[in-house]
């Protein structure tokens, strides 16, 4: 009873941290840009599958995920100098369909360079797993968890006391005036997007060794990061890495408890219900519209 | 457009529907028409709810899917005629999507995409999920479309009867768009509060267009299902409602003639370009930006633009 509690446990935090670091990229972008990017869930596959193909000619994991991650930064910048950029005054309902589209062409390169098949990477340190309460915890649950903490860090100290940080923080919070006192705002764009693109990355790849990787495997990942950083209040970024545990644990919850095949339909009802009723979601303040 | 420009419109496009027959050289030629027109169907109602309400849904495809489950399962399990099946199953999404329609609608960009994108995904589950109801991710199989002893067969049939409905629905969208609900729905894209200050009960509004919508792609999956003789969930999924977004969006929004042009050419595209099946997505997605950045008003408005411009010089 309680092991398969852990279990289910175990899970929900390990995908969980990958729907927070999905989240945060949403947040990073929709600070500095208000731009909610669909395509967030590509940088994830992205990070993933080239990592994939790297160790597939022979480099090894420690060389394979920097340039993996470098090379997802670059595509994230791109995205936005070629398709955000040039629209960059453009309605919210244009800006949608821009990143689905970017997203939609992101995975159709994807398909046509890795095909439609799965992929998978071998775990970082073995798959014997630890027995903890009664459960089995892989080595790889503990690698997600471990960069995904260092990652939260290690952006916590980026905003907190790098003056690049605190310039996007400041684009975040009045474009006007940091651009008056001498931010470049278009390079904090670009910044946001590869910023986002790394986080991606980094998550896709460590989370590959437990759930394997295919060219399709960005649209839902995406969305259920979209799920954590509505849930804890868009644009807040404890509130992303809060929402990203809930809906990961409530997903596997639901799927040992209620039924796996709904598995996938739990972030959707969670993003629902806080649609309809948690509007500024857990840790969101309330917002007022500017007429 | 003024009421002149719409008959013509609406002339142009009774002649080409009326003429094409003669240049379809086989039954493949035909299915692709057929669908082009199913497919122009939705799009006119969705770009109601984008073009002209400024609302969007990521999820339309669903309650086409919804729309065909209905009469597949009412006609195949119980025996229904295929009329009442259709009429129950356009009604039954009338109040599901009026039943969403305050809550969703309250919601404005980025958080309407996610809601609506989330109940097309849970209903497209759901479909794939009940298989003693729906026949899972195998799909669905449904018999001809009969009314009252006499039954819809033959390529030419479909043709005249998908060609008709579209002609119907760009003849009544016209109409709508002129009238004070037209108006009331431009003038709430343009200004919430604005058209609230107005007088303009905004929220019953996009309420009525997102349910006229959402009934006519159900009215469509109804003829879809009887028409190609199997749903699957595939047609109510995810990226069925981003292709119906994408064929308003690259045939402009708030141009009737542009949605169905939109959804001509893109339903004939990936025919034709068969050799590109692999590219297919990119494509679609390299359109959507393209559209959005190059000529953010549509392929139709932009090209009639440039052959004004060209005319006046």
């Amino acid at each position: 009873m309680l092991s398969s509690f852990v279990q289910y446990l175990f899970s929900g935090v390990t995908i969980g941290a990958i729907y927070a670091l999905a989240g945060l990229g949403f947040t990073i972008i929709y600070n500095a840009s208000h731009v909610i990017n669909f395509a967030q869930g590509e940088f994830i596959m992205i990070g993933a599958m080239a990592t994939v193909s790297l160790v597939g000619l022979g480099l090894p994991l420690v060389l394979a995920i920097p340039l993996a991650i470098a090379v997802t930064v670059l595509v994230g910048v791109a995205v936005a100098r070629f398709a955000i950029m040039p629209a960059r005054d453009a309605s919210v309902v244009t800006l949608i369909i821009i990143t689905i589209g970017v997203s939609l062409f992101l995975r159709g390169v994807a398909q046509v360079l890795w095909g439609k098949g799965y992929h998978a990477l071998p775990p970082f340190s073995g798959d014997v797993p630890f027995q903890v309460l009664g459960a089995a915890l892989l080595p790889q649950s503990l690698w997600v968890l471990g960069t995904a903490l260092v990652v939260i860090a290690g952006l916590g100290w980026f905003f907190g006391r790098t003056l690049y940080g605190k310039a996007i923080l400041a684009t975040a919070c009045n474009r006007l005036a940091a651009q008056l006192v001498g931010i470049r705002v278009s390079g904090v764009l670009l910044a946001s997007f590869g910023l986002a693109a790394f986080l991606g990355a980094a998550g896709g790849i460590v989370m590959t060794p437990i759930t394997f990787t295919s060219a399709d495997a960005g649209i839902m990942l995406g969305l259920k990061g979209f799920t954590a950083a509505v849930l804890g209040g868009l644009g807040n970024g404890t509130g992303a890495i809060l929402g990203g545990l809930i809906v990961g644990i409530a997903e596997a919850m639901s799927a040992g408890y209620l039924s796996s095949s709904y598995k996938e339909a739990t972030a959707f009802v969670i993003i629902l219900a806080v649609l309809f009723f948690l509007p500024n979601g857990l840790l969101g303040r309330a917002g007022t519209e500017r007429v | 457009m003024s009421n002149g420009g719409r008959y013509r419109g609406l002339a142009v496009l009774a002649l080409v529907i009326g003429l094409l027959p003669l240049g379809l050289p086989n039954a493949y030629a035909y299915d692709i028409a057929i669908n082009a027109a199913f497919n122009a169907t939705v799009c006119v109602g969705l770009n109601l709810l984008i073009g002209y309400a400024g609302q969007i849904s990521l999820g339309h495809a669903a309650f086409f899917g919804l729309g065909a489950y209905a009469s597949g399962i009412l006609t195949g399990r119980y025996g229904w005629p295929p009329l009442a099946a259709l009429v129950v199953g356009a009604a039954g999404v009338g109040l599901l999507s009026w039943a969403l329609a305050r809550p969703v609608l309250r919601l404005k960009g980025h958080f309407l995409a996610m809601a609506t994108l989330g109940i097309g995904i849970i209903i497209s589950i759901v479909l794939n999920t009940e298989s003693w109801l729906t026949g899972g991710s195998d799909g669905l199989m449904a018999g001809d479309f009969s009314v009252a002893g006499w039954t819809l067969r033959g390529d030419r049939a479909w043709y005249a009867m998908a060609g008709g409905l579209l002609l119907a629905t760009v003849w009544a969208a016209g109409n709508l768009i002129d009238s004070p609900v037209g108006r009331a729905l431009r003038a709430l894209h343009r200004s919430e509060v604005g058209a609230e200050v107005a007088g303009i009960d905004t929220a019953r509004y996009k309420a009525l267009v997102f349910v006229l919508s959402a009934v006519l792609a159900a009215i469509v999956g109804s003829l879809f299902v009887h028409y190609a003789g199997m749903i699957t969930p595939a047609r109510a999924g995810f990226m069925k409602s981003i292709e119906l977004v994408t064929m308003v969006v690259f045939g402009g929004l708030a141009s009737t003639f542009g949605a169905v042009a939109g959804a001509v050419i893109l339903t004939v595209l990936p025919q034709v370009l068969t050799a590109f099946e692999d590219y297919e997505t990119m494509i679609l997605g390299a359109i959507m930006v393209g559209t959005m950045i190059f000529m953010p008003r549509g392929l139709l408005v932009t090209v009639a633009g440039l052959v004004r411009a060209g005319r006046r010089r």
